[in-house]
């Protein structure tokens, strides 16, 4: 991709995202009651997205040939078991990433 | 005099509450800017992309997408996709940044997953102005996010270390941001919900296209289950 390109890519992206931070301010104006199927789906979907990212992060592992998603699984019961011991975000997400790089680096 | 002081006033209750932030981003705003470095990127595009995109998610999927052949309405989808929750996070806001004049243009950009948690949960005292403390956290986590970034990004070409696996570090971020949300849930309905639809999806729609089915599946279960969802009381 040539530079040109790859700038319109990045500012493509920032559109999208300066889009949907400002779409529901622009929708229910400052005077307007938000809808309560509205205010419903703003408490229900983080839960449900954060879950959807876990699994568009792990899209391309191949169970079924390779590694057979053995890394990604210790790498993940790493992150989760480091997080309900010590509940430090940032102390689980190193600690699952470093196991994961040992893993692919020396093991697979 | 008097306006320095309110700022000065904002400024000092905003610091510690990001305090947090400051560490992750730190960490990852580092890792980020090693990555895109070592995919090959001058440091100045982490610059720019923590910038003007200014969400973690995206910027890494960005990196690929960059790796990839040119596909603009491709790209647009996705990012919209990726970002969608940020619609939600604009609801929830609505209220809060209600007649805060210039500032919140700026509050509105600015509003990524860690600036909307911090903003959203935190109780501002009396004294302090609340659109400059809403302005100052806003800020400050981008500030931290663009810092951190293109450190990354100019320390990425000393980095002798090998970098394989490396990105996991945006895997085990949601997993810990999923985990956080599930523990606070009894039933887990809405986080099941996630899970199933997408990785139905990923099955029946294969690994580069299930992101937009994935989000019509969970709305059309998030309407239809709403009663027992509400019931459950998980929601906050």
């Amino acid at each position: 991709m040539s530079v040109p390109l790859q700038l319109l890519t990045i500012l493509l992206c920032a559109l999208a995202t300066v889009l949907t931070r400002f779409l529901p301010f622009l929708i229910f104006s400052e005077k307007r009651k938000t809808p309560p199927f509205i205010q419903y789906l703003g408490r229900a979907l983080p839960a449900a997205i954060f879950g959807m990212l876990v699994v568009y992060c792990l899209k391309n592992v191949n169970f079924l040939a390779g590694s057979h998603g053995v890394p990604e699984a210790i790498g993940i019961a790493v992150t989760v078991l480091l997080h309900l011991w010590k509940r430090q975000m940032l102390l689980s997400i190193a600690g699952g990433t470093v196991c994961y790089m040992l893993l692919v680096q020396f093991l697979f | 005099m008097e306006k320095n002081h309110v700022k000065r006033r904002a400024l000092a209750a905003a610091f510690p509450r990001t305090l947090p932030i400051l560490t992750g981003f730190g960490f990852l705003g580092i890792a980020y800017g090693i990555y895109m470095r070592t995919s090959g990127f001058h440091f100045l595009y982490p610059t720019l992309t923590s910038m003007i995109v200014f969400g973690g998610s995206l910027e890494f999927v960005l990196v690929s997408m960059l790796m990839s052949a040119f596909a603009p309405l491709q790209t647009f989808l996705l990012a919209l996709m990726i970002q969608a929750r940020h619609l939600f996070y604009g609801v929830a806001m609505l209220e809060k940044y209600k007649g805060l004049g210039w500032k919140k243009g700026y509050l509105i950009f600015g509003l990524c997953d860690e600036t909307f948690s911090v903003n959203c949960s935190a109780d501002i005292p009396r004294d302090v102005d609340k659109g400059w403390f809403l302005f100052f956290v806003t800020l400050l986590n981008q500030s931290y996010w663009v810092i951190a970034c293109t450190l990354g990004g100019v320390l990425g070409s000393l980095i002798q270390f090998n970098t394989e696996g490396l990105d996991f570090v945006m895997t085990a971020m949601f997993v810990v941001i999923f985990l956080e949300q599930w523990l606070k849930e009894k039933k887990h309905y809405t986080a099941l919900i996630g899970v199933i639809a997408s990785v139905l999806c990923r099955l029946i729609f294969g690994a580069d296209s299930f992101l937009v089915p994935t989000m019509i599946c969970i709305l059309a279960m998030l309407s239809f289950f709403r009663k027992p969802i509400e019931k459950a009381g998980d929601l906050s």
